[in-house]
Formats: C-alpha cells, sequence, structure tokens
C-alpha cells in the first residue's frame, strides 16, 4: 500500500509564477482580441477560404481536444488499471484533460461564422451529424471528468473513484473515436474517409496528451522546488515511447493501404513527395522531430532516468502532433477534389489546383489564446486547490523503493505500460 | 358658409376619396395578385415530395467564353463580389475539362447537384443544412452557426461561407456573413412557377443546354429526355441520387 497522498495547493506567490500567468494572460487578452476582429471583419481577414474552409484555429483547437482526452491516461491507468504509481498524479491529469478541453472548445467556438448563436448549437441537433454528436461527447466529457475529481479529492468518496474513472476512461475513447470521425465521416476528400481515422486519433490522443502532461508536471514540481524522483520519470519516459511508436504505427497503416489503391496515389504522393510544406512538415516535422527522435530519447537505455530527455521528447511531440494536424487539416483541403477522374479542369472557382493557404496572424493568436487558456485553468486551479503532491520523490510514490529493489522497479514499470 | 368651412370640406372630400381608393387596393389586389400565380403552388401549401426538382445540363451545348448562367444567377441572388476570388461566394461556376490523353475540351456549369442523399445536410450539426421535400437542398440562414463542416462534406464544392459583412441584399434571397449558402435552384423563382435564373439565361443565349424540370413526373421535358438520351452524375460513385445530371461530359 502506498503511502497516504498529501496533496497540497502551490503558494503561487512566486515571480515566477506571476510572470507566468501574466504572459498567458496576455496571450489570452490577444486571441479574444483577434476572434472580435475576425468576427467583427468577417473570415476574409483570415487564411481560410472557400477552399481551405477550416485552417489554423481548427488545428490548435482539434490537437488540444485530441490532446485533452489524452491527458487523462495518468488517472486511468491509476484508477482503471490500478498502478498505484501514477496515483499521486490522478488529479492534475484530470483538471489538465478538463482544461485542455476548455481551450480547444473556446477556439473552435470562437471561430465560427456566428458564435453569438452558440445557443442554437445548443438547442438545435442534427442525430445524423458527428459533429452534434461530439457536442454531447465534449461537455460529457467535462461532466464527468469534474464528478472524477470530486470523488479523487474528497477522502469520503475515493472508494467510488475507480468507477467513475472507469466511465471517463470509456468516455474519452468515444470522444476521441468521434473526433477522429469528423474526418473519417467525410467521404468527398480524397484524404479523409478513412476508418483508420478514429483509432489514429485515439493513439495521437495519447501521446499528445502526455507529452503535455510531462511538460506541465516538470514545470510544476521544478518551478515550486517539490522532488520529483526518477522513478516517475522513467515511467513517464517510458509510456511515452510506447505512445509514439502507436502513433507511428497506425500512420504507417493509414499511408501504406492508401498507397496501395491507384486512386489514392495522387493525394499521397502530394502529401509524402509533393513540392509543398505538407511533404516538409510530414518527413522533418512529424517523422524525423515528432516520431524518430522521441522515440530515440524516451527508448535509448542511455537516456534512463533523464528529465531533460523526457520534456525534450515532450516538446517535439507536441511540435511533431501540431505538424501532422496540419497536414491532416489543411493538406487534407488543399487537395483538389476529384470530380472528374482523367481530366484536367480549371474555373474561376479553383478547381482542379492546389489550394493555397497561409495562415493569419488573428488565426494564430487565437489558437496560441485558447492553448493559453487552457494553460491559465490549470495553474490557477493548482494555487487554489490541492491538485499537487507534496512530493513525488521515489520513496513517496514507490513503496517497494528502495536500495535493494531499484533493479525490480524497471520490470513493473514496463509492464505498466 | 365661411372660406375656413368650405376648406374643411375640401379636406375632407379629398380623405374620403383617398380612402375609398385605398380600400378598393386592398380589397382587391390581393384577388388579381392570386389570380396571377394561382398557377404555381399556392403559398400556404407545404411542398410536396411528388415533385422533385431537377437540371438536365448538355456540356456540347455549353458554349465556350459564354457566361450567361453565371451573370444571371449573381445578378438573380444578389451576389457581389469585392474583387477576392478566394472568399467571393460562388453559387454557379463555369468549369472547363481537357480530357488528359485526346486534349478533348468541354465546358460545363457546375452549382449546388440538390443531391437525394446530401451529405452537407447529414453533417449539419444544427439541422441548418435541409432538403426540402421537393428535393431542393437549402441552408436555414437563422440557425447555421458558420462552422464549415458542409463544405468540408460536399463532394462538389458547391457552398460559400460569407466572409464579410453584406449589405443590399435581394429580398428574396437571405444571405449574412458568417453563414454558408449555395445555389437554392432559385427556390423563390420555382415557387412563383418560374425557372431558375441560370436557366432561363442560358435558353436566352441560344445556347440552351440546360433544362429545368420535374423529374418524377414521367410527362415532363426533362424526364423525357433523361428516359431516351444517356445521361451521367458528377461522382456517381457516392450514389448521392442527384437532381442535376449531366449530358456528353
Amino acid at each position: 500500500m502506498a503511502k497516504k497522498l498529501a496533496l497540497r495547493a502551490i503558494q503561487g506567490n512566486s515571480g515566477g509564477y506571476y510572470s507566468l500567468m501574466a504572459v498567458l494572460g496576455a496571450l489570452i487578452a490577444l486571441g479574444l482580441g483577434a476572434a472580435y476582429y475576425m468576427e467583427h471583419q468577417g473570415h476574409h481577414v483570415t487564411g481560410m477560404t472557400n477552399q481551405i474552409v477550416w485552417g489554423m484555429p481548427h488545428v490548435f483547437a482539434v490537437f488540444l481536444i485530441v490532446a485533452a482526452s489524452g491527458a487523462l491516461n495518468v488517472a486511468s491507468i491509476s484508477s482503471v488499471f490500478n498502478k498505484s504509481l501514477y496515483k499521486p498524479l490522478a488529479p492534475l491529469s484530470g483538471l489538465l484533460a478538463a482544461a485542455l478541453l476548455i481551450g480547444g472548445l473556446t477556439i473552435l467556438v470562437l471561430d465560427l461564422g456566428r458564435p453569438d448563436r452558440l445557443i442554437v448549437a445548443m438547442t438545435y441537433y442534427n442525430f445524423k451529424s458527428i459533429f452534434a454528436w461530439n457536442i454531447f461527447l465534449y461537455t460529457g466529457f467535462l461532466a464527468i471528468v469534474v464528478v472524477y475529481l470530486w470523488m479523487m479529492l474528497e477522502k469520503r468518496f475515493n472508494k467510488h473513484s475507480s468507477q467513475v474513472g472507469f466511465v471517463a476512461f470509456v468516455w474519452r475513447l468515444i470522444l476521441t473515436t468521434g473526433t477522429g470521425s469528423i474526418f473519417g465521416f467525410l467521404v468527398a476528400r480524397q484524404y479523409y474517409d478513412a476508418a483508420i481515422m478514429a483509432p489514429l486519433f485515439i493513439l495521437m490522443s495519447f501521446a499528445f496528451g502526455l507529452a503535455i502532461f510531462n511538460i506541465v508536471v516538470a514545470v510544476a514540481y521544478k518551478g515550486t522546488q517539490r522532488p520529483l524522483g526518477d522513478v516517475l520519470v522513467e515511467r513517464l519516459r517510458k509510456l511515452l515511447g510506447i505512445f509514439v511508436a502507436s502513433v507511428l504505427f497506425f500512420a504507417a497503416i493509414f499511408h501504406i493501404t492508401n498507397l496501395y489503391a491507384t486512386e489514392h496515389h495522387g493525394v499521397e504522393g502530394f502529401i509524402l513527395d509533393g513540392n509543398n510544406v505538407y511533404t516538409g512538415l510530414f518527413w522533418v516535422g512529424f517523422i524525423l522531430f515528432g516520431s524518430i527522435i522521441p522515440l530515440v530519447l524516451c527508448l535509448a537505455p542511455g537516456f534512463k532516468k533523464s528529465l531533460g530527455a523526457v520534456l525534450t521528447a515532450s516538446a517535439m511531440v507536441i511540435a511533431g502532433g501540431l505538424s501532422q494536424m496540419y497536414i491532416i487539416i489543411i493538406g487534407g483541403q488543399a487537395y483538389p477534389l476529384e470530380l472528374f477522374p482523367g481530366k484536367e479542369v480549371s474555373s474561376s472557382f479553383f478547381d482542379g489546383v492546389v489550394n493555397q493557404y497561409a495562415p493569419s496572424l488573428p488565426e494564430v493568436a487565437l489558437g496560441l489564446g485558447g492553448t493559453a487558456l487552457a494553460l491559465f485553468i490549470v495553474g490557477f486551479a493548482v494555487k487554489v486547490l490541492g491538485f499537487l503532491p507534496e512530493s513525488l520523490a521515489n520513496s513517496e510514490i514507490d513503496p517497494h523503493f528502495g536500495a535493494g529493489e531499484a533493479e525490480g522497479e524497471e520490470a513493473t514499470g514496463a509492464a505498466s505500460a | 358658409m365661411s372660406e375656413q368651412t368650405s376648406k374643411v370640406n375640401e379636406y375632407r372630400r379629398k380623405f374620403f376619396g383617398k380612402a375609398a381608393a385605398t380600400a378598393a387596393m386592398v380589397g382587391l389586389a390581393p384577388g388579381v395578385f392570386l389570380h396571377t400565380i394561382a398557377r404555381a403552388k399556392p403559398a400556404d401549401e407545404p411542398v410536396s415530395s411528388e415533385v422533385r426538382w431537377g437540371l438536365l445540363i448538355d456540356a456540347n451545348k455549353c458554349a465556350d467564353g459564354c457566361s450567361e448562367c453565371t451573370k444571371a444567377c449573381n445578378d438573380e441572388n444578389g451576389l457581389t463580389g469585392f474583387g477576392r476570388p478566394e472568399t467571393d461566394a460562388q453559387w454557379i461556376r463555369k468549369v472547363t475539362l481537357k480530357d488528359k490523353r485526346t486534349q478533348h475540351v468541354t465546358n460545363l456549369p457546375l452549382m449546388c447537384q440538390h443531391c437525394a442523399n446530401p451529405p452537407c445536410v447529414d453533417v449539419c450539426p444544427t439541422g441548418a443544412s435541409f432538403k426540402r421535400a421537393d428535393g431542393i437542398v437549402l441552408v436555414d440562414k437563422h440557425i447555421c452557426i458558420g462552422c464549415r463542416y458542409c463544405m468540408m462534406a460536399c463532394p462538389y464544392k458547391a457552398r460559400s461561407f460569407v466572409h464579410e459583412t453584406l449589405t443590399d441584399q435581394v429580398p428574396d434571397v437571405p444571405r449574412g456573413k458568417g453563414t454558408v449558402e449555395s445555389c437554392t435552384l432559385c427556390v423563390h423563382r420555382v415557387d412563383r412557377g418560374d425557372i431558375p435564373a441560370c436557366v432561363e439565361a442560358c435558353a436566352a443565349s441560344d445556347n440552351g443546354a440546360m433544362l429545368f424540370g420535374n423529374l418524377n413526373d414521367p410527362n415532363s421535358d426533362i424526364s423525357k429526355r433523361l428516359a431516351s438520351e444517356a445521361s451521367t452524375q458528377i461522382r456517381g460513385d457516392l450514389e448521392l441520387d442527384l437532381g442535376v445530371r449531366y449530358q456528353n461530359i
């Protein structure tokens, strides 16, 4: 049995804390300003057009929503799979999941043509639309995570946390399936319309969510000078490695299946071997920086127990993840619709040509603003409520940790992942 | 009788005269108006699925360089651009096809295909994208939230998003910034018994490449032509059962 958990709110009165919150606050203000500008002027001031209808805000929003469900990993591993080592961090994991989802949804809503009609989206439903289902999946996820946090933080209800944790686990798998299906259900476009989008998004959520979680934990513990033991660091390192490898596997299957069918050779050539930004983002952003280097950092024995390696890998996974989102969302739209096979097509409405897109400043500001909102919520919550364990030192989180058992801990670490 | 009293009487006479004329107008005009539109569907009668409006377009008759249909559409629906082709709305566009092997060139107008199973309607979260019983696919501008998922889903790139503030809209054609729109098959004209503006303009240009009619009526011109001549649907592989059919592409 692990030692009794001591969760304590951080003091949050250091210069570093206030600087961080001020920067996040400024980014939120910029994002709101950008949203106002876009709505007031109309979307013509953005890089989005009638050809590229979803742009940079959607890259950020979908990334955050996907990462939100993955951020719940640590809590799920502790409650559902009963790994006590992760238990101290389960509340932070739930908090981060809710915060990232709020950040992502805020971007999505503020990018709508009519954000003032949010109430319409909440009262009119077309249940054949996966978008409509997602509205329930997202709000339901928030509600479940709040209850889950309550069960974890209120001692009297601790005994229910594993049941609620199980519901949250299943719900978030469905949620990411729903998010992936936004693209999987688009029959008309060459790069979408694939059932594998759903499992690919689930694995992407595991990797992106854990990457953000790792960075938040490190910043919180280094910033507050609380102990962070290398037992946990090593676990997080290996777990991230396995998730990154899984994403790579599903991405490989997606592309290999496409490459087999002649009808998809055009779009695959465009993404994998084109003279465009998407090919660069794919090989350099997603494969090299987002997958191969993090894999080495996470799995090579030379980086064992290295917090620096975990953090570098996490930052690269985030960069690779944003690249992957950009390729899926923007690249998928940039490739022309195949309306007349075997014909060269031209028109005044950009038929038959690769659609051009350049992200505009307001779009990026809105995306960063939503991200900052998520982190601001976390920063604020850990100050007012006891989300963070006082110590994550090896002896605190691993009851078996001791000089004689230092070797044995590795075997259980691999099994838990 | 004082001068003042006679002036008052004169005002009274004028007032009663005008009042009588107004009453006659109010009483009679609707009857006259109704008489003229009696041939169309009465306004209080719902549209019926017994009718399926459709178009047949003969690409061989669509002349190179002619843009009468797109001009007519823009005039009818008040689609004035802002000189920004990437974001300006286009409900109908002329598309030029060149066969990669034979170099044969074909022209055709492309617009919302008014699918029987429209992907835009499937994906719309609020139900703003909808299909009328008579097959016309429309956007309810009051519940469109501007998410653009329908534009992602449309196989024909038929939809436009209103990227900037509009003024001087045509009363029959509701449009507004932040919502999605597309060809309405000139529903306001069809409901009063007229044909879509593009079809009318094409006929007036003597090309006669477009034919409008009821696909459900076996005796309509369009049904007879479809029964006797070969036609095709763009991306027929998607099995969307299009309201717009093409020949010679």
